[in-house]
């Protein structure tokens, strides 16, 4: 009988940590689907975030090490260097890529350096209960902004992948999301890219993944879904950006 | 006769890290060490290894911990508030056991202080800057040529024990040049197996490299292996030097550059028949308590010298006898001493006109 769906081999048998309806499950199964098929298991080296992530090394079937908050492509950047021909990717949320990490992110980029980044855009500071993300929407509430996201208080959210998309040294972004299977399906081929560009030589790939967040959002899970295709690509269209 | 080479201490540290087959290093331009990181650029790359010019120290030190975790020798180099960005990640390589080599050309500080030498970073090298229950090795070089001999044991200590090592120096050494022997720099230094690299899971079971433990006692277990390690550190690898004789009546405890300047005070004094003897810790931690605490059952004079308000004289008092006498002079802000105010400190702790 032919096998049509199994666990792919760069995931760990484990129950996850992850609340119901999240996205990290997820997106972490269509890494490791794309490490499979590209059949570089053996020399990946992953970096996992500190957030919600925090314990991905947990998950993942290959090499994974930790990072400071805001610091994993700093670290990749010495992994890279000093491996070439390893595969080495960064698993960041918004605030680890995006805020605390925000210079870290730019000058990888413009070094173009050859590594592949997997950016998790919920909208909020999960693993802390819930706080405003450097890309939360305007109006979006969080535990740091109950009135909702004000400009004149929070600024705006930052769009991180069109500020990138003007560097030399990046060669490949997009940004893709889970709201329906077809979404899905173009999120892990956006993956797959990003890997590929790397296997190639051809520099700094990220993608950008809207992932939806039930806990923080509090919202139910087809209710996320609704509102990342609805509102979220409002302010961050699904495409690819360069 | 012997080849020598006029080398500044700056280009020291970064020769002598390359003879100890540093593999990486990443570094921020930062005064006064500023030759070591333009030194690195060249010499790194025509070697065919690997120098990064980093956009900020947080990031240096970070790109170290990539690096290490490869199994790869690294360094990086900064000046005092350039080392403080970096406590961050001094912790992290602690928790996650990753060896690392850190130059820091002492300034004087603190906030952006100034670009003159001061030895005010003590407290922060051997107490831990950083967050959590850690130490880290300081070695303090006091000549260009001592930077020579000590750089290759940074790395073999760092590899030895899993552990960053911090060479110490400031302003004065860095930019100073000597002359030192050629031969000194036919460096040859110990290798460690590094099973615990990742790099790649072929032919192993996938590892990780982490510092979060977060299951009720795991991390207690954790930092009480490390401070087992840390207990053999104090054990094996404290290192000092002590120009006391029997006839001893002042011992001056300094370290790198102060200490230097002492030895040619020790010189004008016997010249007048007073004799002063000198300790000097290499190794600021582990500091030579025991050694120490024994001359100090004979010899019941000691000053203390520092470039700064004074704090190593809090390792000092600690471990002197009671009946001990123990005084201080310090420069600070960036200021160093003249021969004269050290002498005239002594000949006042004597009694002598």
């Amino acid at each position: 009988m032919k096998s049509i769906y199994k666990k792919p081999i760069s995931l760990n048998g484990v129950h996850t940590h992850y609340c119901t309806g999240c996205g990290h499950g997820l997106v972490h199964r269509l890494i490791a689907e794309v490490i499979d098929e590209l059949k570089i298991r053996e020399r990946t080296i992953g970096i996992a975030p500190v957030g919600c992530a925090v314990l991905a090394y947990d998950y993942w079937n290959f090499d994974v090490t930790e990072a400071a908050h805001g610091r994993p492509l700093a670290v990749a950047t010495g992994i890279k260097r000093v491996q070439p021909d390893k595969i080495v990717f960064t698993y960041q949320g918004d605030g680890d890529l995006a805020s605390i990490g925000a210079n870290e992110t730019i000058h990888a980029a413009n070094r173009g350096e050859n590594l592949t980044v997997i950016f998790i855009n919920n909208g909020v500071y999960g693993m802390t209960g819930g706080q405003m993300a450097p890309t939360t929407l305007m109006g979006q509430k969080t535990t740091t902004t109950k009135l909702g996201r004000d400009h004149k208080l929070h600024g705006f959210p930052l769009p991180l992948l069109d500020m990138l998309k003007v560097l030399d040294g990046v060669c490949y972004l997009e940004r893709r999301s889970l709201f329906s299977p077809a979404e899905v399906i173009k999120a892990k081929k956006a993956i797959s890219k990003s890997f590929i560009n790397q296997i190639d030589g051809l520099g700094f790939s990220m993608v950008e993944i809207l992932s939806p967040c039930p806990t923080h959002w509090k919202m139910s899970s087809l209710e996320c879904l609704t509102w990342i295709e609805k509102e979220v690509t409002k302010t961050y269209p699904v495409e690819r950006v360069k | 006769m012997k080849r020598r080479t006029l080398i500044s201490g700056n280009e020291a540290f970064a020769e002598a890290a390359i003879r100890a087959g540093c593999g990486f290093y990443a570094g921020y331009p930062i005064t006064p060490q500023n030759e070591l990181i333009e030194y690195m650029s060249r010499r790194m790359i025509a070697e065919g290894k690997v120098f990064v010019q980093a956009e900020s120290e947080l990031a240096s030190i970070n790109m170290i911990f990539g690096a290490s975790l490869s199994g790869v020798r690294c360094m990086t180099s900064s000046s005092s508030p350039g080392i403080s960005l970096m406590q961050e990640g001094i912790s992290y390589l602690a928790g996650c056991e990753l060896p690392a080599v850190i130059v820091n050309v002492m300034r004087g500080g603190p906030g952006l202080g100034n670009i003159a030498p001061s030895q005010a970073d003590y407290f922060q090298s051997t107490r831990g800057g950083g967050h959590g229950d850690y130490r880290t090795i300081v070695l303090a070089p006091s000549t260009v040529a001592e930077i020579v001999k000590l750089t290759p044991l940074a790395f073999e200590l760092a590899d030895k024990y899993r552990n960053v090592v911090l060479l110490l120096g400031d302003g004065i050494l860095g930019q100073m040049m000597e002359a030192v022997d050629e031969d000194l720099f036919d460096i040859k230094t110990k290798e460690y197996p590094k099973p615990w690299a990742l790099r790649g899971c072929e032919g192993r079971a996938p590892q990780s490299i982490k510092s979060l433990y977060l299951a009720p006692g795991a991390l207690e277990e954790v930092n009480l292996r490390l401070e087992a390690k840390y207990n053999q550190i104090r054990e094996e690898e404290v290192r000092y030097q002590e120009l006391i004789d029997k006839n001893t009546r002042v011992v001056l405890v300094a370290y790198g550059t102060v200490a230097r300047l002492c030895r040619g005070v020790i010189r004008k004094l016997r010249s007048e028949n007073i004799n002063v003897g000198l300790f000097r810790p290499i190794t600021l931690w582990p500091f030579p308590n025991q050694r120490l605490s024994e001359i100090s059952k004979t010899v019941k004079k000691f000053l203390v010298l520092e470039m700064s308000t004074g704090q190593m004289i809090d390792d000092v008092r600690i471990v002197l006898d009671r009946s001990a006498e123990i005084e201080f002079l310090g420069r600070t802000g960036g200021s160093i001493f003249s021969e004269d105010e050290i002498i005239a400190k002594i000949k006042k702790m004597l009694k002598i006109k």
